[in-house]
């Protein structure tokens, strides 16, 4: 599934040949060595670890700048340069923390929920096209796909809860469950959308699809107002202020992993940020397209520029600007009530949502594009 | 006569309802003694049904001191750093109270230097404590930014006290007949530095949340507490104003300067948490005015007009003052039999005690989240409750 | 509401309210208007300086009680305020100290409730009719009442004379 990592580092090679996904160069080898396949298998695994391990750093050390620099702190600055070994230390120091399960709790699941939690933003991390060459599997249905995986993530969270035998756990699951699965009616509408206005499920088609225009605002306000549900529908898929109700610090203590320590509340940790970071790098990849550079019409040279930035930096890009909005949110927001989230969602966004939908299906059919798109 | 004693347990055991249509499980939770809203050690055993609150159990008492018993065995003098760490953001005011109820018992007197220099002090605690709150009540409600911005701003008053009297937290400052030190040469510079500040910091209080749609809803018309019943629960300070009783000892029964200056009694309309709010708010302008309008002219003359180890017997009888703290009246009774040299009774009036109790009252039927709101906008200080 | 100052002065005040209640005699030493009642009489006197027109107590400020050991009694101190007429008075009564039984004021002010717990905590006073008679500070298998002169525990030490 993921070798996408390992191969950021190959990425410039890559480049020049002809662009497969990893899963298709798998395959292939398999046919003349199985040795070979064995080798991408285990390449895609360090290539995961190592990847994992440095998003999550990478994240934490971003959000623990962008939060100091919101509330006028400088942040970590004591390990490493420029506080850069902060997030290492701290990671150690989970590591070797006591893995504490309390007595009364359903000691296997206690122990599975972490993984159950991180297993999904990973295998999202594997339909995400990083750079024309780079992505690891690109799935025809891959929107579908995308859906049907990011619905289990309240799983990890649900049982996490059930099995911590705390009432504040409890609570917390609760919450989150109703929370993820209505908000994810909304994600879902908007991502619709953009299938509409590509006419594939594949994301390198609706990569591909945006060359002359990002979706954001080549469907009229249809596309922007999908982006901008998407963004906050996701936001609230991901527990993150203003929608952290499932471990709403001073109501909660910490909601759902209450009762987890060490290395296991460090998979809940790393998960939320791993999640972050797909949902980012979708919202960049179907609204903001994906590693297509930024075109103005007919200005060659302004284009011609832009076409010299590579394409994996595009899509850097756009992810960490998406990310910073999202810790934005978070360090600015206070926390919605339960009540009141469930009404943002089902009497405000989820009737957007459909509406946007179906102004969105007209647009296509009538072809009303602001300016003609190449190829439709 | 019925003169029935129970325990705790006999209400956590009773039996729990089913009584909603669904008929599911009431179920009861403890939050507290440590839990990030108890801001200390409050415990407060909830019943739920769901997410809804039915009924509030506040169990203090989790730093419970005895202060009361000590006093009976310390001197006036010695009974002052005690009411430090009662409500610690309202030190300063807490001293008042004693050296208040000390002097007039006793026959001290003050002069306007004394007096000015303890109403500008008080004031200054009174923006330092409420600029406080509005960090925690952020942080309570999810924007954690705010409690940031507002340590920032106690840190800054904490160096004009630093300066003058060498604490920051436990200041020992007021005591009876005087003060413990003399302000310095550059104190009226510094603090008509910090004013303009200030001033900015609750402009900058009113764009960060009061403006914000989300932490409005959370407020508005939540934990309403009609002026009667504020009364009827005992409750003072902004909790009482913002049900829309003009209350405010500084006021009513003006005591330092406070009857020299121009200031408004701040009250709300509604009495929810959002009315708890901007009474605070909006104290905090005031307090910017008092001190504005003192600053300018502090009289001359001596910072005490007893010597320190001057004894200080109480003439026999009770003896009862008070003043306006930060969170509402801070009471000190005084039992004293004439003969020694501490009281043989030293009840301390609190607030937050006081405060507390409304929960009881107004947050059954709310939400957990709507709770958490309530609790914050009482602005609970724990070891004054406990005492 | 809130108007500076006191509507009545101390004489006035005490004329009024032994006019309503001829039990009730003025306490001495006290730096406000104190009276004693007795405590028979003290709902029905509580009652009318709360509800009465010109006295209107309606701020139950503090409520604790002082051990008088020698004279084997307690002494309860109510101190109420008019948040209307910016009065102030206290209200003493003595209840002997083998049986020390007052009338609980929770009907009257709902703080009382939570005030009242305080002093039975503490002092070991019984209120009678009171809704909630729990102890609120200490653990509930406490043994003594702290605040009472003759407490004693074992790890208590005398204070050096």
């Amino acid at each position: 599934m993921n070798t996408a990592l390992i191969n950021m580092a190959m990425q410039t090679t890559l480049a020049a040949i002809e662009p497969r996904t990893i899963a298709q160069r798998a395959a292939e080898s398999a046919h003349e060595n199985l040795w070979i396949t064995a080798g991408y298998f285990l390449a895609a695994i360090v290539g995961v670890a190592l990847l994992l391990s440095f998003l999550g750093m990478a994240l934490i050390y971003i959000e623990r700048k962008v939060a100091a620099a919101f509330q006028c702190r400088i942040g970590p600055n004591r390990v490493g340069p420029w506080g850069l070994l902060q997030t290492v230390a701290d990671t150690l120091k989970l590591v070797f923390k006591e893995d504490f399960v309390p007595q009364m709790a359903d000691r296997t699941l206690h122990m599975i929920a972490p993984f159950l939690a991180l297993l999904v933003p990973v295998v999202l991390l594997a339909l995400i096209p990083y750079s024309p060459a780079l992505q690891v599997a690109d799935l025809n249905i891959g929107i579908l796909f995308i859906t049907a995986i990011g619905g289990f993530g309240v799983m990890g969270i649900l049982i996490a809860g059930w099995s911590s035998n705390n009432k504040w756990s409890m609570i917390g699951a609760m919450r989150a469950g109703a929370q993820i699965i209505s908000y994810e009616l909304s994600a879902t509408l908007a991502l619709l959308v953009v299938v509409l206005f590509s006419g594939t499920m594949s994301l390198t088609g609706i990569v591909q699809s945006q060359e002359d225009g990002w979706w954001i605002w080549r469907g009229h306000a249809a596309g922007l107002c999908a982006f901008i549900i998407y963004l906050v529908a996701s936001t609230a898929e991901l527990n993150r202020t203003p929608f952290d109700i499932p471990e709403g610090e001073s109501e909660l203590t910490a909601g759902f992993h209450t009762e987890y320590s060490g290395l296991r509340f460090a998979f809940f940790f790393l998960a939320e940020f791993i999640n972050m970071f797909t949902v980012s790098a979708l919202t960049a990849t179907l609204f903001l397209g994906g590693w297509m550079p930024f075109h103005i019409g007919d200005w060659t040279s302004f284009n011609s520029a832009m076409d010299a930035i590579p394409p994996s930096i595009w899509f850097l890009g756009k992810v960490t600007a998406i990310i910073f909005v999202i810790m934005w949110f978070r360090w600015t927001f206070p926390r919605l009530r339960v009540d009141q989230l469930m009404h943002l969602e089902w009497k405000v966004l989820l009737p957007i949502g459909f509406a946007n939908l179906f102004i969105a299906a007209i647009i296509v059919l009538a072809n009303a594009y602001p300016y003609p798109v190449a190829g439709q | 006569m019925s003169v029935q004693v129970r325990t705790l347990d006999d209400l956590l055991h009773a039996p729990l309802d089913a009584d909603s249509e669904l008929t599911t499980q009431e179920y009861l939770v403890n939050m507290g003694p440590q839990h990030p809203i108890a801001h200390g050690s409050l415990r407060v055993v909830l019943r739920l049904d769901g997410e809804t609150v039915k009924h509030v159990i506040p169990v203090p008492g989790y730093v419970h001191r005895g202060v009361e018993k000590m006093c009976e065995h310390l001197t006036y003098r010695q009974i002052i750093p005690y009411t430090d760490r009662l409500d610690y953001l309202s030190a300063i005011m807490n001293n008042w109270a004693v050296a208040k109820t000390v002097e007039k018992a006793a026959n001290i007197p003050t002069n306007e230097r004394i007096d000015t220099i303890r109403t500008i002090m008080s004031e200054l605690q009174r923006l330092q404590s409420h600029a406080l709150w509005w960090g925690v009540t952020g942080m309570d409600l999810g924007a954690y930014t705010a409690f940031l911005y507002g340590f920032r701003e106690r840190e800054i008053i904490g160096e004009i006290f630093e300066e003058t009297i060498g604490a920051r937290l436990t200041m020992n400052y007021i005591q009876p007949g005087g003060l413990m030190y003399d302000i310095k040469p550059d104190f009226a510079q510094k603090v008509k530095n910090l004013l303009p500040y200030l001033k900015g910091c609750i402009e900058q209080y009113e764009t960060l949340l009061s403006g914000n749609v989300i932490f409005q809803e959370r407020l508005r018309n939540i934990g309403i507490l009609d002026g009667k019943h504020a009364i009827a629960l005992g409750c003072t300070g902004p909790v009482l104003r913002a049900s829309g009783v003009p209350y405010d000892l500084r006021a009513v029964e003006p005591y330092g300067v406070y009857d020299k200056v121009n200031f408004n009694v701040v009250v709300g309309e509604v009495g929810d948490c959002w009315d708890r709010y901007y009474v605070r708010l909006e104290e905090m302008r005031e307090s910017v005015r008092i001190v504005e309008q003192l600053i300018d002219n502090i009289p001359e003359g001596p910072h005490a007009t007893i010597r320190y180890n001057e004894e200080i017997i109480l003439p026999e009888g009770l003896h009862y003052g008070q003043v306006e703290t930060a969170r509402g009246v801070f009471g000190v009774f005084i039992a004293s039999d004439g003969k020694n040299k501490c009281p043989i009774r030293l009840h301390f009036r609190s607030p937050n005690f006081n405060n507390l109790w409304i929960v009881t009252a107004i947050a059954s039927g709310w939400r957990i989240a709507d709770f958490i709101s309530i609790q914050s906008s009482l602005d609970l200080v724990i070891p004054d409750i406990d005492r | 509401m809130g108007a500076k100052g006191q509507s009545m002065d101390t004489k006035s005040l005490l004329a009024l309210v032994v006019s309503l209640h001829p039990t009730v005699q003025r306490r001495a030493n006290a730096d406000r208007l104190a009276i004693v009642v007795p405590v028979d009489d003290l709902l029905e006197v509580m009652k009318t300086l709360r509800d009465h027109q010109e006295l209107k107590f309606d701020l139950f400020v503090a409520h604790t009680a002082i051990d008088q050991i020698e004279a084997n009694r307690f002494e309860l101190v109510y101190i109420l305020s008019s948040t209307m007429h910016g009065n102030n008075i206290y209200v003493t009564a003595y209840i002997g100290r083998e049986n020390p039984v007052a009338p609980s004021m929770v009907a009257l002010w709902p703080i009382a409730e939570w005030q009242e717990r305080e002093a039975y905590d503490l002092l070991g006073l019984l209120y009678d009719n009171h809704p909630d008679l729990r102890r609120v500070f200490l653990e509930d298998d406490w043994i003594g009442f702290p605040l009472r002169k003759d407490y004693r525990d074992p790890y208590m030490l005398d204070l050096p004379k």
